[in-house]
């Protein structure tokens, strides 16, 4: 026990890696800063020999782990009051997940997009300052005193409503997918963009909160019967337009003004914006003013010359509306970097235009053999639903793909099968089967299978 | 009799009710929830309901021959759109890719051509009223709203004049426009036999989830080449600097080997810079100014190196330049108007016109 208890006394390290020399020295002058280093050098090489796989929590000097050890600036100092920041913001060092808007897509930021970073988010809801923005004649802050929602065409009562009427209207809240028909546009060709925020980023999930539609048509006394086409029409200076298949859509379309418990953000159309389940973006009509119900089609220009399929015989789909089941890997993804071997969670997003998620497999060798992931709670509808899986990597370049099925049975499909039926000069509706490659480096990167 | 009588008065009831709804409601008697919205009048309704369908319900009477339509075009439309709808500087062009033959079979043929470089709207478009509604909608680019029916018709008259649709000395109106709808040179160039227009309709593909041993051969035919490498910014600056899954530095060659379970070489947490920009380059951005000007090349309005050019050494421009982006202007430039840019402080706009006399440095 004396022994012990003399100064300098230090244990003995487990791969006996200090000398027997030292050891004496040591217990005979003590310590000092040379031989403090000289030690943590000794210890650090012999810990990299012996343990191939650790965490960074796990690399530390003899003593311990210096953010242990040593007292940091927020324990010893006053923090920031309440309220600061009176309407929050992220972490200063989350500043990398922003919006971005891909370098030459478009040639006028007006007329453009920005792209949700999938990567480094969790769950199903995106963030309200993070959901994909596209525009078509730039956006506005619209004064919600001025704005109003007309109703008109084959009603009985052409009625004028005040964002005052409409939130004092019963309201719904529902958690949807939102996605715009051209995500995943550009790799109709070839691989063309590196991350997922790019290839898949148009994509997003909120609570949407308002007065459903069929509330708001029947109170206006609409004619459902020859009135099958909606026409949904913007404030902006696109006035944009779309026809909405009334019929199939009554149901479920809200007339929404909340976004995630706070009123829609302005890029995405505050005050007021349509939300319908499980058909493309462009048909969410953002500063909603006016619902037109028609007996006919509008074929308004971005379905008349955007947002149709071109076929390789030269025909057009007109109207295609649905987004089909679709799935994507968003951890580990494109231009990501794993650090080392060993074990990771693989996580993603599943979503149908048609339902629910009934399953998502995860293939790791490039589409051979399939793994059933496990679905994250809550499974909804016209919903993002998150998958996550164990994967320990082996250190071996791998494929990473994944495949959804919804509760209709339609099974993602891959990129191949896709091109056989629509050519490769579609835009629209992609919904492929997505490979990240990982290297034995550990970059993971954009590739296409077959 | 009891049962009959209870529903006389049920009856009756309702009927007092409805009554008093109706006159308490007077603008919407069926309603289930008085008090809530009101009558659109015909005048309301007039001003918002614009849009054109390809029966042409909606179409305002009105006329324009293609003579005033290539006027109003060079004035407002051709710094977009190029002189002959041809340009690709700013929007995908508006005419080319059709033929003679087209307008005879209704079917553009460059559409299953490969070869044809770019889709053009006169290739795509299958109704003129989607043009007539989109350019009275919407159009020009920065002063929608602004054109009456006939300047529309005219447009439209000029548009397919270019596209050989309509003979050069036409004259476009609500009554020949049926007639035009004839000649459209895509008009049985859609089709609506899909499973995609309702969510209970057919997929056109149909995968199966095969588990094990499902292809033969796991080949690799399309991947990002390496120029590109950088091409969408540094990757390692668009995630997360800690945690499993960091962002590869694209601004150099991959690494050669696994950086370790600390992330030896790779940016950390620590390193993250806060992204919001501020200064005169990201007002000029926020404020919309890059939706007219670039730095280079003419869009709407003239370049940030032409602006800076001309103005170089004169005295007053900094004034001159302050009074135009309040108050707006036209003429220097050419016919497009600068719209008035009251929302700036006199702090921004001069940080602004500074910045742009600078050439944007």
């Amino acid at each position: 026990m004396a022994d012990q208890k003399r100064r300098g006394q230090i244990k003995q390290a487990p791969e006996n890696f200090i000398s027997q020399e030292l050891i004496a020295d040591l217990n005979q002058s003590g310590m000092d800063d040379a031989r403090r280093g000289f030690l943590r050098n000794g210890f650090m090489a012999a810990l990299g020999g012996a343990i191939g796989v650790s965490s960074a929590a796990n690399t530390f000097a003899a003593e311990g782990d210096p953010v242990i050890l040593e007292k940091q600036e927020w324990q010893t100092t006053l923090g920031k009051n309440v309220a600061t920041m009176p309407y929050g913001m992220p972490s200063i060092y989350e500043a990398n997940l922003i919006r971005r808007e891909s370098p030459g897509l478009t040639r006028v930021s007006a007329a453009s997009v920005a792209f949700t970073p999938l990567q480094g988010l969790f769950g199903i809801i995106t963030p309200n300052g993070l959901h994909f923005e596209r525009q078509h004649q730039g956006w506005y802050n619209i004064d919600p005193e001025k704005h109003r929602l007309m109703v008109n065409g084959l009603v009985k009562h052409n009625r004028v409503f005040a964002m005052n009427d409409l939130m004092r209207l019963p309201s719904v809240s529902r958690i949807h997918f939102i996605e715009c028909g051209a995500n995943t546009g550009l790799e109709w060709g070839n691989v063309a963009v590196p991350t997922v925020q790019y290839t898949h980023g148009m994509l997003s999930c909120c609570e949407f909160t308002g007065v459903p539609l069929s509330v708001l048509l029947e109170e206006c006394g609409a004619d459902l019967k020859k009135g099958k086409y909606l026409l949904a029409e913007g404030g902006d200076g696109s006035g944009m337009t779309r026809t909405i298949n009334l019929p199939d859509v009554l149901n479920e379309a809200i007339v929404a003004w909340g976004m995630n418990g706070e009123m829609l953000r302005p890029e995405n159309g505050f005050p007021l914006r349509l939300v319908v389940p499980g058909v493309q973006g462009v048909s969410w009509v953002k500063w909603l003013r006016r619902l037109e119900v028609g007996d006919m089609p509008y074929a308004t220009k971005d379905e008349a010359v955007h947002y149709n399929d071109l076929m390789p015989d030269g025909m057009a789909r007109q109207y295609t509306s649905i987004q089909e089941c679709k799935s994507v890997i968003t951890t580990p993804s494109g231009g990501q970097q794993l650090l080392d071997k060993g074990f990771y969670n693989v996580s993603g997003l599943a979503w149908s235009g048609r339902g629910k998620i009934k399953r998502v497999d995860v293939s790791f060798d490039g589409g051979n053999n399939w793994k059933t992931a496990r679905l994250e709670t809550p499974v909804l509808s016209k919903a993002l639903t998150r998958f996550n899986i164990d994967w320990v990597w082996d250190g071996a370049p791998a494929i990473l793909q994944s495949r959804a099925i919804d509760d209709t049975g339609y099974v993602q499909p891959t990129i191949k099968m896709l091109r056989d039926v629509r050519g490769t000069r579609s835009i629209y509706h992609n919904n492929a089967i997505q490979s990240w490659k990982v290297g034995s480096n550990g970059e993971v990167s954009n590739v296409q299978v077959g | 009799m009891f049962k009959l009588a209870k529903f006389v008065n049920l009856s009756l009831l309702l009927l007092s009710s409805y009554l008093v709804a109706d006159i308490a409601f007077a603008q919407n008697s069926g309603s289930r929830f008085p008090g809530i919205g009101r009558d659109a009048t015909p005048a309301e309704v007039a001003a918002w309901d614009i849009d054109v369908r390809p029966d042409f319900k909606g179409l305002p009477k009105g006329s324009g021959s293609v003579d005033k339509g290539q006027q109003l075009w060079e004035s407002k439309c051709s710094v977009c759109h190029g002189t002959f709808g041809e340009s690709n500087e700013i929007f995908t062009p508006i005419i080319g890719g059709t033929t003679v033959d087209d307008i005879k079979t209704g079917r553009v043929a460059s559409l299953s051509d490969r070869k044809q470089p770019q889709r053009t709207t006169i290739m795509k478009v299958a109704t003129v009223s989607s043009l007539w509604d989109y350019i009275y909608r919407a159009m020009p680019w920065n002063a929608p709203r602004s054109l009456t029916p006939d300047d529309t018709y005219a447009l439209v008259a000029y548009l397919l004049s270019m596209a050989e649709v309509v003979p050069d000395d036409y004259v476009l109106s609500n009554s020949n426009i049926a007639e035009v709808q004839k000649r459209m040179p895509n008009r049985n160039g859609m089709t609506l036999k899909h499973g995609l227009w309702s969510a209970k309709g057919s997929p056109d593909v149909h995968a199966t989830a095969c588990m094990t041993n499902c292809v033969q051969f796991v080949q690799i035919g399309s991947e990002l080449p390496d120029y590109a490498r950088n091409a969408h910014g540094n990757i390692a600056e668009q995630n997360r600097q800690y945690g499993p899954f960091r962002g590869a530095d694209s601004t150099k060659p991959p690494l050669a080997k696994l950086p370790g379970a600390a992330g030896e070489g790779l940016a950390h947490a620590s390193d993250t810079h806060v992204a919001s920009s501020k200064g005169p380059a990201a007002l000029f951005k926020s404020e919309n100014c890059a939706a007219c000007h670039a730095q280079n090349a003419k869009l709407v309005g003239p370049s940030i190196n032409d602006i800076a050019a001309k103005y170089q050494g004169q005295g007053g421009a900094l004034d001159k330049l302050m009074d135009k982006v309040k108050n707006g202007g036209s003429g220097v430039w050419g016919s497009i108007p600068m719209p008035p840019q009251a929302q700036l402080s006199d702090e921004d706009r001069k940080a602004l016109v500074t910045w742009v006399l600078s050439g944007g440095k």
